[in-house]
């Protein structure tokens, strides 16, 4: 558990330091919501109808930006070697990096959620519902996207793969996510439960996954 | 596939009750990417003794600490640990050290030694980890960021994360590479000491380090093109 802690507390300190990656995705996701309405037209209704679609989805392409250098470094500088050789099981060293990336990029990108609802012309008593959903849901797309990290990892061009293997996974986070934001009686209660069993079932079996590519990439 | 004989063996027994009583590879073979790199060979290395890996460039001697570090599946054979209980596992036993040193550039020197200990469970202990820093004479540079050490220095500080937590078998990949003649016998003292206290270490190195109780295994690349 210590090594568990020491490893996170490592990838946050290092975060912070570097700061651009978090930048980067901040600045994606705000730049991303305040284009898509100028392409829309002057449709406020139709702006707010379709807001909770754009955000989700904004956020989404925001989170998987700097996935792909999630193991990279650490393969890089031999860190890997080092830490496959400590007391954590790979499974635990590719949870310890998922939860990073909830921690550093999709917290972030929540935070700043209520903002960027703001320039979607978003009801305001939507606001708490939509931060709500992502937290259920990202837990999860961090998860997701560990996995998907470490296979593609040591792969020439990795990173545009990426995308590529992972988006589609996260289609059913997206309809849930949407779900939760629809005007039917039940229609939030029903759609949060079901993206934190998403969450959840990620939590409980990428590890696993990425585990056993992590290990491979060791040879 | 032939064995290398006489077999490796050397050994003095250990001063101090360790973890660790013998490394062993029995017919072991090393493949990469499917090809046999290192063909079967056999040696132990006792606590308290060190085994340097010596030959010319693609020997196998990489392949083959790689593979007693577990990173690779052995080709045949096995490798064996063991303890004063019995056979062990080389897991929670092990300090690999390759070509690059696990080293974060933005982390300062005494960040990056700290995180190690406790990663390897080694406590939070500051003394224990200035000690390190002070056997490689990095000192007076505990709070520069790693990424304004030179070379030399950066390997120095991947290496004193074998003292900030102490393990029983250390896998050295040329660790003497980029370093200058003082650090060159910091390192030796440091090796001699593990070896002293019960340890057991395996170098490859192209230099004479003098450790101590050590055996010297030759691999060839002519074994392998056969």
């Amino acid at each position: 558990m210590n090594a568990f802690l020491a490893l996170i507390e490592r990838d946050l300190r290092l975060a912070l330091r570097q700061g651009s990656a978090i930048g980067t995705a901040l600045g994606f996701y705000l730049i991303a919501v305040s284009i898509i309405p100028l392409g829309l037209g002057p449709d406020l209704a139709l702006l707010s109808r379709i807001a909770p679609g754009i955000l989700w989805i904004s956020f989404l392409l925001s989170a998987v930006l700097s996935v792909d250098a999630l193991f990279q470094e650490d393969r890089d500088d031999g860190s890997l070697d080092a830490l496959a050789i400590g007391p954590l099981p790979s499974e635990l060293i590719a949870a310890s990096k998922s939860l990073s990336h909830w921690l550093t990029t999709c917290l972030p990108l929540i935070i700043i959620t209520p903002l960027a609802g703001l320039l979607l012309n978003i009801e305001l008593d939507a606001v708490p519902k939509m931060v709500a959903s992502l937290t259920a849901g990202t837990i999860g797309i961090s998860f997701v996207a560990g996995a998907g990290a470490a296979l593609t990892l040591g792969l020439r061009r990795g990173a545009l793969l990426l995308p590529l293997l992972i988006l589609p996974l996260f289609a059913p986070f997206l309809i849930f996510g949407v779900g939760a934001m629809a005007d039917a009686p039940g229609a939030f209660v029903q759609s949060i439960l079901f993206l934190l069993a998403l969450s959840l079932f990620s939590i409980a079996a990428m590890p696993f996954a990425a585990a056993l590519a992590l290990r491979l990439s060791l040879e | 596939m032939k064995t290398i004989e006489p077999m490796a063996r050397s050994g003095i027994s250990p001063t101090r009750a360790t973890a660790v009583s013998a490394v062993a590879a029995e017919g072991l073979a090393c493949q990469r990417g499917g090809h046999i790199v290192v063909p079967p060979l056999s040696f132990e290395v006792r606590a308290g003794s060190a085994l340097i890996l010596r030959g010319p460039n693609g020997a196998g001697k990489t392949t083959l600490l790689r593979t007693i570090a577990g990173f690779l599946p052995p080709a045949a054979g096995r490798v064996r640990v063991s303890s004063p209980k019995g056979d062990a596992s080389v897991e929670g036993h092990l300090h690999y050290i390759g070509h690059t040193n696990g080293i974060k550039p933005r982390l300062s020197v005494i960040e990056n030694v700290s995180f190690w200990q406790r990663y390897y469970g080694g406590g939070g202990d500051p003394e224990a980890a200035e000690a390190a820093l002070d056997a490689f004479d990095l000192l007076d540079l505990a709070d520069y960021r790693a990424a304004h050490l030179s070379q030399g220095q950066t390997r120095r500080l991947g290496l004193a994360r074998l003292l900030a937590a102490r393990r029983a078998i250390w896998l050295l990949d040329e660790p003497s590479v980029s370093l200058d003649a003082a650090s060159t016998r910091r390192l030796e003292t440091a090796i001699a000491d593990h070896l002293a206290s019960g340890g057991i270490a395996i170098v490859s190195t192209h230099l004479d380090l003098s450790v101590g109780e050590a055996a010297i295994l030759e691999l060839s690349r002519a074994q392998v093109l056969q």
